[in-house]
């Protein structure tokens, strides 16, 4: 069914959609681009005020780059959460936004999430490029070294998210729900993850200087350990191993995180073939 | 027989009308997954088949499923059975600027809309030119689409989609944009797009445009396809029954207060014979019978026929005649006679009415009373709907140049 020239058209297609998301993005704004990096330095702000200095929680010092600022510790990870999240909500959203288009034009619909997704991955690449300065400025330069790992898990998490858009937003077309689902479903996920507070809060409690592992209640099954089953926790520790540490990523844990995203993607395609026919009808 | 272009093979397509929509989960849930549905077929059961290079003309009133056809040629709409096969590559012109994004400029939306349309990079690139001067756009090219005048607007999305080169066009009711210089221009590119081959498919309710684009004409009824064939034969019996079903319904051929009643209506041709048929260039004779059961003053009766495509020819009355009578009571005729009639051969549609003086205020009005046709006869003319019986001299004038 797919000719070259079909897959060739699409893919002028994809570029356009891609570019069109990009060019709106900060359309009359006057800071324009500026804010995709405002809002989450705005972020970094509050959680440095509330959680380095009210809780006082210090994340483990980078090894072997030796970093300890706290902000540095919580930029990438949470950059890459943002573009993940945004990367669903706005495939989520772009199908009904664009329900002229598929009202009255036809063109392979799985290009609507994946040039939400990409555009959204452009806007990241540029926000962890200026993070990236930053490190360098903090004399981390393993986090250059081992960038090309950055670049890999920031794609898996975009193949993730594409999955997760696909999935959920051909669905949100038929229940709407969804989309306010996702709000509550993200703020949950995105605190039982570590992110915005150090792995070590979760590994450990510190009882006269003595480091205890935490169990689940009445377990002796570590707290760390099933907060590892969350994919996004995989993504975590992967980008604090390349960005914070400066060392390459853990492979069982690239390899775990590659898993889940790329069934993601598997599955969230399957559920879109199966209900875009009738996209049309119910937009 | 050429090949075909597009093929559409016992198609049906169904259309689901929520009389309580699941749009939420919550009531998808507690009503046990089952949304009550009621199933509408807009199309059910079409075949046919429009050969390469022919242009295809649908047909039928509002929901009789010929933009669903439309759609389902687009492969916008999947149908539920039947198969459907489009050869080349297509653009369908169903809404114009339909991909338009406001806050882009006009160069970026044509760039978006073509990529959606099908064209590459570098073909848009090739066209651009040619884009903008078909659509009149000029320096406007570059200012945020939100700040185009409709007529803009919908011309910059028509020459988009007129510039893709498809071999497939499909086209819904857009031919009506725009000014009439720019609809010129439309009608001048569909026929260069005819002449060069390509295939047109186009839903129209503008009959007129139909027979004289179209090679063939399918009408649509209910979701079936009521008759497929030449033009002419397919829009003289789908205008015909349109009449007919509104007959039925009652009101809609006539109306009036009824003081004087139309009562029946004769066409004599030339010899003197009633019947539904005139000669032109013959004499022609109509006669209205009316009853007036109460006295009315100063009555006024007119007449007035159209071209079974809706077009007017001409509509005389008896106030501009000067022929109006003080008081009318009782049965009787009114007789109009044309002598000759300079009326061209083809089908007409006779609507009479008897009113006041003013002609405002109807007593008794029957549209489409009766169709009649003119024949053949001593005016040899064939072009148009009327003669002006012209007086021809050639050759060297005195006193001219």
């Amino acid at each position: 069914m797919t000719t070259v020239a079909e897959y060739r058209s699409s893919r002028e297609l994809f570029t356009n959609l891609t570019l069109r998301e990009l060019r709106s993005m900060y359309k009359r704004s006057f800071l324009g681009w500026a804010w995709s990096m405002i809002n989450p330095l705005a972020n970094t702000l509050v959680y440095t005020v509330v959680f380095a200095y009210f809780f006082r929680l210090k994340p483990t010092p980078g090894h072997p780059s030796g970093l300890t600022a706290y902000a540095l510790y919580l930029l990438p990870p949470m950059l890459t959460w943002n573009f993940f999240q945004t990367g669903i909500m706005s495939s989520v959203g772009g199908l009904i936004g664009n329900g002229n288009l598929i009202k009255k034009s036809y063109f392979p619909r799985e290009l609507l999430p994946a040039s939400a997704v990409a555009s959204t991955l452009v806007s990241h690449f540029i926000e962890m490029g200026v993070v990236m300065v930053v490190m360098l400025a903090y004399g981390n330069f393993y986090a250059l070294l081992y960038s090309p790992f950055t670049v890999l898990i920031i794609l898996l998490a975009a193949v993730f998210s594409l999955g997760l858009g696909l999935g959920l937003g051909v669905l949100n077309v038929y229940f709407r729900d969804i989309q306010y689902f996702l709000t509550i479903l993200f703020l949950l996920w995105m605190y039982g993850t570590p992110i915005i507070y150090p792995n070590n809060t979760v590994m450990y409690r510190v009882v006269n200087g003595v480091n205890h592992v935490r169990y689940l209640p009445g377990t002796h099954v570590s707290l760390f350990a099933v907060m590892k089953i969350n994919p996004m926790t995989e993504m975590e520790l992967l980008l604090r191993q390349t960005m914070w540490n400066g060392t390459h990523p853990d492979w069982m844990q690239l390899l775990y995180f590659a898993a889940w995203a790329f069934a993601a993607l598997g599955i969230g395609l399957m559920v879109f073939r199966r209900f875009e026919g009738r996209l049309a009808e119910e937009l | 027989m050429t090949e075909p272009a597009v093929v559409v093979e016992d198609v049906s397509k169904k259309f689901r009308l929520y009389k309580e929509r699941n749009n939420s989960l919550k009531s998808a849930i507690m009503r046990g997954r089952r949304a009550v549905v009621e199933d509408f077929w807009a199309l059910k059961h079409v075949s046919l088949e429009v050969p390469k290079g022919e242009t295809f003309g649908l047909v039928g009133e509002n929901g009789s499923g010929k933009s669903t056809m439309l759609k389902c040629m687009t492969k916008i709409l999947r149908p539920d059975e039947g198969r459907i096969s489009v050869e080349g590559k297509i653009s369908a012109l169903l809404e114009l600027g339909a991909g338009f994004h406001p806050e882009l400029s006009g160069r970026e939306n044509v760039y978006l809309n073509g990529a959606i349309l099908g064209l590459s990079q570098k073909e848009i690139n090739r066209r651009f030119d040619e884009i903008v001067d078909f659509a009149g756009i000029g320096t406007f090219i570059d200012e945020p689409v939100k700040n185009y005048s409709s007529g803009m607007y919908v011309r910059l999305g028509f020459s988009v989609a007129i510039n893709v080169d498809p071999e497939v066009l499909l086209v819904d009711e857009v031919l009506a944009v725009g000014d009439e210089a720019f609809q010129r221009k439309c009608a001048e590119k569909f026929a260069d797009l005819k002449h060069e081959g390509k295939t047109i498919v186009l839903v129209s309710h503008a009959m007129s445009s139909v027979q004289s684009i179209c090679d063939r004409v399918a009408w649509f009824e209910h979701g079936h396809l009521r008759m497929i064939g030449e033009p002419r034969d397919v829009i003289e019996e789908y205008t015909g029954n349109v009449h007919v079903d509104r007959e039925v319904d009652g009101d809609g051929l006539r109306w009036g207060s009824g003081q004087i009643r139309l009562t029946d209506v004769e066409l004599l041709d030339g010899q003197g014979r009633a019947g539904t048929s005139v000669r032109t260039g013959e004499r022609c004779t109509l006669r209205i019978h009316y009853d007036a059961p109460e006295p009315v003053t100063e009555p006024g009766f007119a007449f007035f026929f159209n071209t079974i495509n809706g077009m007017p020819v001409t509509g005389p009355n008896s106030v501009a005649a000067g022929c109006v009578p003080d008081k009318l009571e009782g049965q009787g005729v009114v007789e109009i006679t044309v002598d000759p009639l300079k009326i061209l051969p083809g089908t007409y549609d006779l609507t009479v009415f008897v009113a006041d003086h003013t002609l405002l205020h109807e007593y008794d009005h029957r549209q489409n009373w009766l169709r009649f046709d003119v024949e053949r006869g001593s005016i040899r003319e064939d072009w148009g709907v009327v003669s002006i019986s012209p007086h021809w001299k050639v050759g060297e004038m005195e006193g001219g140049t």
